[in-house]
């Protein structure tokens, strides 16, 4: 139906999502003029990988959002989930299935518990996962002193490197690790939120709890299934970020939380709840990369990083709160 | 008539608090029945336990379509077609018409979701009631009558065959209740049991076949809609009787206090005119969107107007901002109280000082505890609030008393007008029946009283003087003692 096509791109036009295309495009059309480097098939195959860790994050944030609540212990979780993972696979020996199987375990495990917490005892979300930030992040320092692991096993630092293409002189591109479990990520989580009833019973919880209650929802349910998956989100991401870095390094994940809440916020995403899409969660990682990347291929010291991505966060924000006035201005003259 | 629902001799206890005492009641198949009783009476226990949600003490007896349920919970209750509808109607802003409707396509174990079937349910069953809303348009787009439709149609789409409506034209202007209650006569004409709670007496009176009265968790009767009327129905809901008369127009001699000419503001009103004297309680109506509320809102500077003067005992003034407003000693009290008016989690005293902190500083610019406490002692005595501890929060007060702390709010700041919108929506007919009181007094004591209503018998039997705006024009200035009610229901419908 050519009518309701129009409609829903009528009603895409007016989205956060659209707004945050025309700025993304913008900016690279910018950035590709003012450095030729910017625009190249070398520079979104690097920016993809590099993105990974932050953007599988992005997506466990965006559901717990969805569902009304917020998740900051993640990086600590996925912390404890590399190091434990990794560890055991270098004193017993592992392959790919059982090293995801793990880090997936302890993710969800971690996720599970704070659910627990703030379903149970009826604690805000935010300060059971402040807590716990601060819990599984000093025992992963307590028990390791901090101690860097260099040694990985052979087949997990060569990675994967599928359907691999030349492109120009001397490089080869190919699906690594990082792009896949970034792209799978980006899948299920979509799959969940739009082609699954329990996905819709989460907008549905994030919207009006109370509703949701009365209609006979399993909340608590649903609030484990949403900090397991966050979790399970984490494991994946240390995994990935450990594979780059070819290294695990207990103490530099810790702090990357405010990048991912970025990506997420910038996507459109409501700290009220019920708000959020998996396509603006991609819009804003993209957002944030380019603006990043930007910076840096300009030769702006990457100190002034912090600064435009705050920046960004408050001119988009600003200018959603903006129109939603006028709108609502608008209507209440008809 | 077949009986839909039986249920007799109900009682419930919550701790030692007698909510039912023995209570039964009976509903004919397509019947349209009013549930009416003031807060406490007992009315929300009695729809919990229809719905499921509350359980009976042993010794009821509940029977749904003849079969008896002595167990009931939400799920059966649900399965023999009871819906209700909450004041809060339970919708999901952030999802869509078709996913609001179809809601119970998502309940059950994990499976996919098919749009295309969710999309058709909602079609149908907007159809059915005669509404066509874009099944893709978000909830939180629609206005407060659109989303009473929507969540009529949840209900309709999970095959209602009882309909419980909790309050529901409470936020509706007159317009949207005409509406709400030719459908109420659809849904009855389709074999849907229609049961309405609410405030609203002439309403009830107007959609209803039969009334059930609680007092006091007790059934005080069910009666015939034709054999009663507003004043015996009151009667039996307070056990009070209460008589209105026209206020006499010479007790409102004074002089004008607050004048206006020809204001105007863009969009919202155009060309309005009146004056409010010292003593006088003046009445203004009209529908939602007819300017009221802007004008009121104007007159406490919150929306200056484009066009036109105000003047103040004669002379001119600007109100820019509604600080300049009250200092000129202009109160206002809103129609949301609950979310405009008062901080509900802070205390009495809290509340009650908010508008004169300056007033009560003393030394250093600090507020003098001492001041402070007297300032609220008089007050609560003076406008008879009932709370054992000022220090208590608002939110544990009843609808009326927390209305009395508004007021003494804007008392406190000695107003030489005071603008109350929608003053008693949602409070009790005795508890209105006290701020009928307090308004009389302040006019009493020489302020001047602008009261905005929808309720027509509210600003005929209370005002001196009747305004009606429509369509951002003021259309009716008379005394209320030259006018009736049907009159001022054609000035504000025509």
């Amino acid at each position: 139906m050519p009518e309701s096509r129009i409609a829903s791109f009528g009603r895409f036009r007016r989205s956060h999502e659209f707004w945050l295309l025309m700025v993304i495009l913008g900016l690279c059309a910018s950035l590709g003029f003012a450095n030729a480097q910017f625009l190249t098939v070398q520079n979104l195959f690097d920016l993809l990988t590099s993105y990974a860790f932050v953007g599988v994050l992005a997506l466990g944030l965006l559901v717990v959002l969805i569902a009304g609540g917020i998740d900051i212990s993640f990086t600590a979780t996925a912390s404890v989930a590399q190091y434990v993972t990794l560890s055991l696979a270098n004193a017993y020996g592992a392959n790919w299935i059982s090293v995801f199987a793990i880090a997936i375990g302890i993710g969800g495990a971690l996720g599970g518990l704070n659910a627990i917490f703030i379903q149970k005892l009826r604690i805000p979300s935010i300060i059971v996962s402040v807590a716990t930030l601060n819990i599984f992040y000093g025992l992963l320092i307590f028990f390791t002193g901090g101690k860097y692991i260099y040694s990985l096993p052979d087949w997990f630092a060569t990675g994967i490197f599928w359907f691999e293409f030349e492109w120009g002189k001397d490089s080869s591109y190919g699906i690594n690790l990082q792009i896949l479990a970034l792209a799978l990520a980006f899948l299920v989580t979509w799959l969940l939120l739009n082609r699954t009833n329990i996905g819709r019973q989460i907008y549905a919880m994030g919207g009006n709890a109370d509703a949701a209650q009365r209609l006979g929802f399993h909340i608590f349910g649903l609030n484990i299934l949403v900090y397991c998956y966050m979790g399970v989100m984490a494991g994946i991401a240390s995994l990935i970020q450990a594979q780059l870095a070819q290294s695990v390094a207990p103490t530099v994940l810790v702090g990357k939380e405010l990048d991912v809440v970025a990506a997420v916020v910038l996507g459109g995403a409501s700290l009220m709840g019920g708000v959020g899409t998996v396509l603006g969660t991609f819009l804003g990682l993209t957002l944030l990369a380019v603006l990043q990347n930007g910076i840096i291929l300009l030769g702006v010291s990457s100190y002034w990083s912090p600064f435009f991505v705050g920046l960004v966060i408050l001119i988009s924000v600003s200018a959603t709160a903006w129109s939603q006035r006028e709108r609502r201005t608008r209507s209440a003259r008809r | 008539m077949a009986t839909f629902l039986e249920m007799s001799d109900i009682s419930k206890r919550f701790g030692g608090v007698h909510a039912l005492r023995g209570v039964d009641f009976t509903l004919e198949v397509g019947e349209v029945h009013c549930l009416v009783g003031e807060n406490g009476s007992g009315k929300s226990t009695l729809i919990k336990i229809i719905s499921g949600v509350e359980a009976a003490e042993p010794g009821g007896r509940i029977a749904i379509s003849g079969k008896e349920y002595p167990k009931l919970n939400p799920v059966y209750s649900t399965h023999c077609g009871i819906q209700v509808i909450y004041q809060d109607l339970s919708l999901f802003p952030n999802l869509t018409v078709a996913e609001n409707i179809a809601m119970a396509h998502h309940l059950g174990g994990l499976h996919s979701v098919n749009w295309a079937s969710m999309r058709a349910t909602a079609k149908t069953t907007m159809a059915r009631i005669g509404v066509e809303f874009d099944p893709d348009a978000k909830v939180s787009e629609l206005s407060i009558a659109g989303r009473q439709l929507i969540a009529i149609c949840r209900a309709l789409a999970a095959d209602a065959k009882l309909l419980i409506m909790d309050e529901p034209t409470a936020s509706l202007t007159r317009h949207e209740v005409n509406a709400l209650i030719a459908l109420v006569r659809e849904l009855k004409r389709a074999g849907i049991c229609v049961v309405f709670v609410s405030h609203r007496l002439d309403e009830v009176l107007e959609i209803a076949e039969r009334v059930t009265v609680l007092r006091d968790g007790a059934k005080v009767g069910t009666f015939a809609a034709d054999t009663i009327d507003g004043g015996k129905l009151s009667h039996l809901m307070t056990g009070k009787s209460f008589e209105y008369q026209v206020q006499a127009p010479e007790l409102a001699a004074g002089p004008v206090v607050l004048e206006v000419k020809g204001l105007g503001r863009q969009g919202e009103y155009e060309d309005v005119s009146l004056q409010l004297r010292a003593g006088e309680v003046v009445g203004l109506t009209g529908l939602l969107g007819s300017g009221r509320t802007e004008l009121a809102l104007s007159l406490f500077g919150m929306k200056p107007p484009d066009r036109g003067t105000i003047l103040l005992d004669g002379q001119p003034i600007a109100l820019r901002t509604n600080a300049e407003a009250i200092d000129r000693g202009i109160a206002y009290v809103s129609e949301d109280r609950l979310t405009l008016g008062l901080i509900l989690n802070q205390s009495v005293t809290a509340n009650v000082t908010l508008t004169v902190l300056e007033r009560l500083a003393g030394a250093f610019g600090l507020i003098a505890a001492g001041a402070r406490q007297s300032h609220v002692a008089r007050w609560v005595s003076e406008l008879g609030i009932k709370v054992s501890n000022p220090a208590n929060a608002v939110k544990t007060l009843s609808g009326g008393n927390q209305q009395r702390v508004v007021l003494a709010k804007w008392m406190a700041t000695s107003p030489r007008v005071l603008i109350l919108d929608s003053p008693t929506v949602g409070v009790d007919i005795s508890a209105k029946d006290g701020i009928y009181e307090i308004i009389r007094r302040l006019a009493r004591d020489g302020v001047a009283v602008l009261m905005i209503s929808d309720e027509i018998p509210e600003v005929l039997y209370h005002s001196h003087r009747v305004l009606v705006m429509r369509e951002g024009r003021l259309t009716t200035d008379v005394a209320a003692a030259a006018t009736s009610e049907d009159a001022l229901r054609q000035a504000v419908n025509a």
